[in-house]
């Protein structure tokens, strides 16, 4: 007995060593992510960056509208190539013109956002954008999972980027 | 093998696979321009002054990239005023540039935090000049000859940073 409460024990730190390592989500009442934060997006409606990166590369295939939802500053340095900007998700302008975008498009579209302005956990403009296009219908959206920042998971990995100034 | 050595075993491999790289992944990326001339910067701040790197020649630079919507930008800022005050006397000057895209959030916010340093906008050239702001908070310390000793990206241990330029300020 004593020696099951010792592995589990050990086991349990090393799990309490992990959580505190990842850091903590911004969360709501009873543990439940905020709809604002990007936590809130169901995890079968993310994209990780190689899987977008062999889409957009992919010669046959429906090709995806890939916006960024993020900082114009951040969007005219390096973009994912291909991308347009349709301004911050957090902000009501930035909601208003990814509105304007999309409204003429087909509810079946396939859509990526991504922003990639901090880390997931503290990205402020994914979800907000992610629930807009949700709210109008739209049935094909994924969101890019950039997990530090844009620059760390996707210009540094290689994949293809354009500037726009 | 003994069931202490099992669970000694898969506590170890728990560790390394998980938490080590984790924890690894937020530490500073070694990046060209550290140890290199800090880019200048040269713009007016919000208060309509010039600021450029060669004026602070002498002294400590802590150039923080940040923006309005950046969170963990907020949680550091107000400790940077709190460095500036204490370390000022000693030839330290933050300056922060804000990669917002206009300024009209930028003061909003800036009237709330009382930010005690001068605060200039960015843009995406000097963005590029320094090596691409591709994620915020992103800070360099600048020794007082000018050269980029250490970079900072995303969210960082401010005690690091602070042990850091305690040290830059030794040095003349």
């Amino acid at each position: 007995m004593m020696a099951f409460i010792h592995k589990a024990g050990t086991v349990a730190v090393f799990a309490g060593l992990v959580a505190v390592c990842t850091g903590t989500q911004a969360q709501g009442p009873f543990g439940a992510p905020n709809e604002s934060s990007a936590f809130s997006i169901p995890e079968n409606q993310l994209v990780q960056p190689a899987e977008l990166s062999r889409i957009l590369a992919a010669k046959s295939g429906v090709k995806p509208l890939v916006l960024q939802v993020g900082s114009r500053v951040l969007f005219e340095q390096a973009h994912i190539a291909g991308s347009e900007y349709d301004g911050p998700g957090s902000q009501q302008a930035g909601l208003d013109q990814l509105k304007k975008r999309v409204a003429a498009l087909p509810k079946d579209k396939a859509i990526v956002l991504y922003c990639g302005c901090c880390p997931w956990n503290r990205c402020p403009n994914v979800a907000p954008a992610f629930r807009l296009l949700q709210g109008m219908g739209f049935t094909q959206v994924k969101v890019l999972y950039i997990a530090n920042n844009f620059g760390a998971d996707w210009a540094e990995k290689g994949y293809p980027v354009e500037r726009s100034h | 093998m003994c069931g202490r050595c099992a669970a000694l075993l898969l506590a170890g491999l728990v560790f390394a696979i998980l938490v080590v790289p984790i924890c690894f992944a937020a530490a500073p990326v070694e990046r060209p321009l550290v140890n290199k001339p800090a880019p200048e910067i040269a713009r007016a701040d919000l208060n309509g002054a010039r600021i450029t790197l060669k004026s602070l020649r002498g002294k400590v630079v802590l150039l923080n990239f940040w923006a309005t919507w950046c969170a963990p930008c907020q949680i550091e800022m107000p400790v940077f005023s709190r460095w500036q005050q204490q370390y000022g006397a000693e030839g330290f000057q933050v300056v922060g540039i804000s990669m917002d895209d206009d300024a009209a959030p930028v003061r909003k916010l800036l009237a709330k935090l009382k930010i005690n340093y001068p605060i200039a906008m960015g843009d995406a050239q000097l963005g590029e000049r320094y090596g691409g702001v591709m994620g915020l908070p992103l800070s360099f310390l600048i020794d007082r000859h000018g050269v980029a000793r250490a970079r900072f990206q995303g969210e960082t241990e401010l005690s690091t940073i602070e042990a850091q330029l305690k040290q830059m300020l030794l040095s003349r």
